[in-house]
């Protein structure tokens, strides 16, 4: 049978996401065709803000790569503006010609940005925001011109006068409202939020209203004048004082358009059942919907009916807003002016900058308006879509969903008191049950996944807080409720700790018995249990268990460092961060001799050579002459110093040399994830050794020692294990508390992770209280690395397959 | 197999058992040669179809090799991503006779020609 002809008409995020919601439940159904007027796949227009801002690129916001498409049979024609629909023939035409039949439309057309019809808008460097041309554009401004004014301050005006003053520009927003983002905020929440937007650096002027733009002899514009006369300097003008439906396309067509294309609640089309349309160009109930959530409910329902299922409805949205801009924290949703009939519950915090007000209307919530603290906002948008009664709980309202119910629930977050039932990514329109669901049976332990798997936190990611929360009540500390434990992977139902008992109760020595012993449900493992397995056996049987190379990850196969084009990245070690004339030449040499692209210095005062070729690395080992700096391994990676006694006037302890002591001692430590010490002279603490896994301080009478303090994701500062006096007890302290983290720790554990899940305290009785033990463990450490191999210069000892640096060739005319 | 030509690589034994090898070609990028626990063999274009890792360098187990870089696993008897992940990588005809690891010729000339490798460092 023919497949019928489905032909959409813009390619944005509505509609693809009705296109996506229409490949899940009837994939065979129809033969699919695209036109979008840009030339792009679908992205992620709600982030142009944060890539305006810099802090994300294009690449990151785009949904469907053209790989998408084409995997999903779909002729996109990209760059091609559809100019007319012929209804009678059930044609569409591009204008540059291209034709497509169908015998479904979907018309995702979007809106177009207003402009103030006002002299002077067309000169050069007048732009709206709306597309990534637009995006580019005030980049290339930034680069280019000092002073952008901003037309709006509504939701868009705001992102885009923080993104251009993050590129460096000198901003002012002038807004004809009396305070910022009026249909979003009251006066009060509206005046805290221009008050730090100006701290920021933001200008603004209220009440203004534009009268004309002022071009220069150039013909680009270059100030803007007022009603009052006022004029300020422009190079470049952005507006964004609102959208409008864009119906030209339907209109032209004879469908019928009022304030949108007019549809029903199945999104069809009130003219022409055959046509669809979702989006903000669909006027449903006479709203057009201008956010991402609305948008996507449309988009499940138009997809339910365009696969001939023929159920859900769309009855309209009550939508929140949340800016993006980071580090500003505003919410607001329903009726949050209040008025006649009306109550309202208002905090005002000025000083700490929190404003949160509730308007209720009889004995319910109808509007919340939050400033600066906005962790209850989808427990208030909650209560109001419900329209719950609140007598019960009027007094705690203010204080927040937490502070219902007794009194006794400490350490428990809002993630935990949730509902299953409760929404919480209001873009993909994802709710706690959903994300927990999928965290269980998909056995999924990172963010990422679980944005892959459900799309919470997929789009403007404004829940990634809360995600995360749930992410880890569910995932992780699950102790209490039951003991129930996660399981290294999917290859078996035993955890970590399982795991290191069983290798260590029954001697285990290789990875084969040991998947024997647990009963591996998979030949050889996956990728994340191999290089565990192989961790824990090489830990626990120092010198007897075998190291196994393919069960490592490329960076400590090849020991060298893997980069995004496949090409690798050599650093070598400097003890304590000292380096000589002639290590420096002869890492020159080797940088013109192999042509290596980048020299850069690391964080951890070391020379990183990028762009090695996997081919070059022996003869660059080689010609180094420098021991491997196992940068790339789960191993000691460096040890940080500040100049110390020898030199510095301040300094009250040799820091360099006690750095170099303890790298010498350690170096060639693998371990459950990296390791970074630091050693600093004096408490100015110049190394940083307040957040490295071993962090050690001089001070006048000796040697502070903290641990477990970690720099990256989420800094964390180390805690004080003890204090000692001599250099070689901070050999013995420091050596032991990483004998014991290797011992105990689960693979990918940092030091930090670690020391959470067994508690200082017991760190201390081990290490501070238990003389003997320390000893033992300092021993069993000194055991392990005596005689290991540096794997650049011993390959046979480094158990290093050398056939992985040379290339295969056909060989040349002979078949067999 | 009749009236089609095959070339020898290399070895089974010169490929690492749950490893892999590159293969260079006169055009295009190279082609991994993949070894599994069952010393059964795979050939590959090495390139991964999220963002062109290099899979030869990836950890093989079962049928699939996890790329190097971000962790997808990419089937070695099909070249396609597994699940939540989508996408292909090119799959080129392999076998093994006597001991010795065959490609088709016809297919290393031709195959996934215009595949680019990623682009990395300042002259990107």
């Amino acid at each position: 049978m023919k497949k019928m002809k489905l032909v959409m008409v813009g390619n944005g995020m509505a509609g693809m996401r009705t296109i996506e919601e229409l490949l899940k439940i009837r994939p065979e159904l129809y033969d699919i065709a695209v036109f979008g007027a840009e030339p792009h796949p679908n992205y992620n227009r709600i982030l142009l803000s944060p890539v305006l801002a810099g802090e994300q690129t294009l690449d990151e916001i785009v949904l469907n790569s053209w790989d998408w498409y084409e995997q999903n049979h779909i002729r996109l024609h990209a760059g091609r503006k559809v100019v007319q629909i012929d209804r009678v023939r059930r044609i569409v035409r591009a204008g540059d010609g291209t034709e497509e039949e169908y015998d479904r439309l979907l018309l995702c057309t979007g809106s177009n940005p207003f402009l103030l019809p006002v002299p002077g808008k067309d000169l050069q460097g007048v732009i709206a925001y709306r597309d990534i041309a637009d995006t580019h554009a005030m980049i290339e401004a930034a680069r280019k011109y000092r002073t952008a004014v901003v037309i709006g301050g509504g939701l868009l005006g705001l992102e885009a006068a923080n993104g251009l003053m993050k590129r460096g520009m000198d901003v002012s927003v002038v807004h004809v409202m009396p305070w910022l983002m009026e249909r979003q905020l009251d006066d009060a929440a509206g005046r805290l939020l221009q008050k730090s937007l100006e701290e920021r650096g933001l200008k603004f002027l209220l009440g203004a209203h534009t009268q004309e733009l002022v071009g220069g002899d150039d013909g680009r514009v270059k100030a803007i004048r007022f009603k009052d006369g006022s004029q300020i300097d422009a190079d470049l003008v952005v507006m964004a004082v609102g959208i409008r439906p864009s119906t030209e396309l339907a209109e032209k067509a004879g469908i019928h358009c009022q304030r949108g294309i007019v549809v029903h609640d199945t999104m069809q089309t009130v003219t022409d059942a055959r046509i669809y349309s979702v989006g903000e160009c669909a006027a449903h109930r006479g709203i057009a919907y201008g956010l991402v959530a609305p948008l996507f409910e449309q988009a499940k329902v138009a997809a339910n009916h365009l696969a001939q299922f023929g159920i859900g409805r769309y009855s309209g949205s009550l939508t929140s807003t949340k800016l993006k801009v980071t580090g500003i924290d505003l919410f607001s949703a329903g009726d949050f002016m209040g008025g006649e009939g009306t109550e309202e519950i208002v905090m005002s915090d000025p000083h700490a900058s929190v404003y949160k007000k509730l308007v209720i209307r009889d004995d319910r919530l109808v509007g919340a308006c939050l400033y600066g603290d906005t962790v209850d906002g989808s427990w208030y948008f909650k209560l109001l879509r419900e329209g719950r009664r609140i007598a019960d709980i009027r007094d705690k309202l203010m204080f927040g969903e937490s502070n219902l119910g007794d009194a006794g629930h400490q350490g428990q977050d809002k993630a935990a008191c949730m509902g299953d039932g409760d929404e919480v990514c209001g873009c993909n329109g994802v709710t706690k049950g959903t994300i927990c669901k999928a965290i269980k049976e998909k056995g999924l332990f990172t963010l990422d996944e679980v944005r892959r798997h459900t799309k919470a936190s997929a789009s403007c990611g404004s829940c990634t807080g809360l995600v995360e929360q749930i992410l880890m009540s569910t995932a992780g500390g699950d102790y209490s409720a039951a003991p129930k434990k996660k399981a290294l992977c999917g290859c078996t139902e035993h955890s970590h700790q399982e795991v290191r008992d069983a290798i260590r109760n029954n001697r285990l020595l290789t990875i084969a018995d040991t998947m024997r012993l647990l009963e591996w449900r998979t030949p050889n493992g996956c990728a994340s249990c191999r290089p565990a397995l192989n961790y824990y056996l090489i830990s626990t049987w120092p010198k007897e268990a075998k190291d196994d190379p393919q069960s490592r990850a490329i960076n400590e196969r090849s020991h060298a460092n893997i980069q995004k084009d496949g090409s690798y990245s050599v650093i070598p070690r400097m003890w304590g961060g000292e380096t000589t004339a002639s290590e420096l030449r002869r890492i020159a040499d080797v940088v013109d001799k192999y042509r290596i692209p980048t020299v850069k210095l690391t964080g951890g005062q070391r020379i990183d050579l990028l762009g090695v070729k996997k081919e070059d690395l022996p003869q660059v080992w080689q010609d180094l002459g420098l021991p491997s700096g196992h940068a790339y391994a789960k191993a000691l990676r460096t040890v940080k110093t500040c100049v110390g006694s020898e030199w510095c006037r301040f300094g009250t302890q040799d820091s360099t040399q006690m750095g170099k002591d303890l790298e010498r001692a350690l170096w060639r430590m693998y371990a459950p994830h990296k390791v970074k010490l630091a050693v600093s002279g004096c408490p100015r603490n110049c190394a940083e050794s307040g957040i490295k896994d071993v962090g050690v301080i001089g001070v006048d009478s000796g040697w502070e020692i903290h641990v477990g303090g970690n720099g990256g994701i989420k800094t964390e500062a180390g805690q004080f294990l003890c204090k000692v006096k001599t250099r070689q007890e901070v050999l013995e302290y420091s050596g032991a508390f990483l004998q014991l983290y290797r011992e105990e720790g689960w693979y990918l554990e940092r030091t930090v992770h670690y020391l959470r899940r067994v508690g200082l305290a017991y760190v201390k009785t081990k290490i501070v209280d238990d003389s003997a033990g320390r000893k033992a463990l300092w021993e069993r450490l000194q055991f392990a690395l005596d005689g290991e191999p540096d794997p650049w210069f011993e390959h046979d000892k480094a158990a290093l397959d050398s056939r992985q640096f040379t290339r295969l060739h056909a060989e040349e005319g002979q078949t067999a | 197999m009749k009236g089609k030509d095959w070339t020898p690589i290399c070895r089974v034994d010169e490929i690492p058992v749950l490893g892999a090898r590159r293969v260079a070609r006169e055009r295009g990028m190279d082609v991994a040669v993949f070894r599994n626990g069952e010393d059964q063999v795979f050939a590959l274009l090495d390139r991964c179809p999220h963002q062109g890792g290099p899979l030869s360098q990836g950890i093989v187990f079962g049928t699939s090799v996890a790329c190097p870089l971000h962790n997808w696993t990419i089937g070695l008897e099909d070249g396609q991503a597994r699940s939540p992940d989508a996408g292909c990588t090119q799959r080129f005809a392999c076998r093994v006779q006597d001991g010795q690891v065959l490609l088709d010729p016809v297919e290393l000339a031709t195959l996934a020609l215009e595949e680019q490798p990623p682009k990395a460092g300042p002259c990107r």
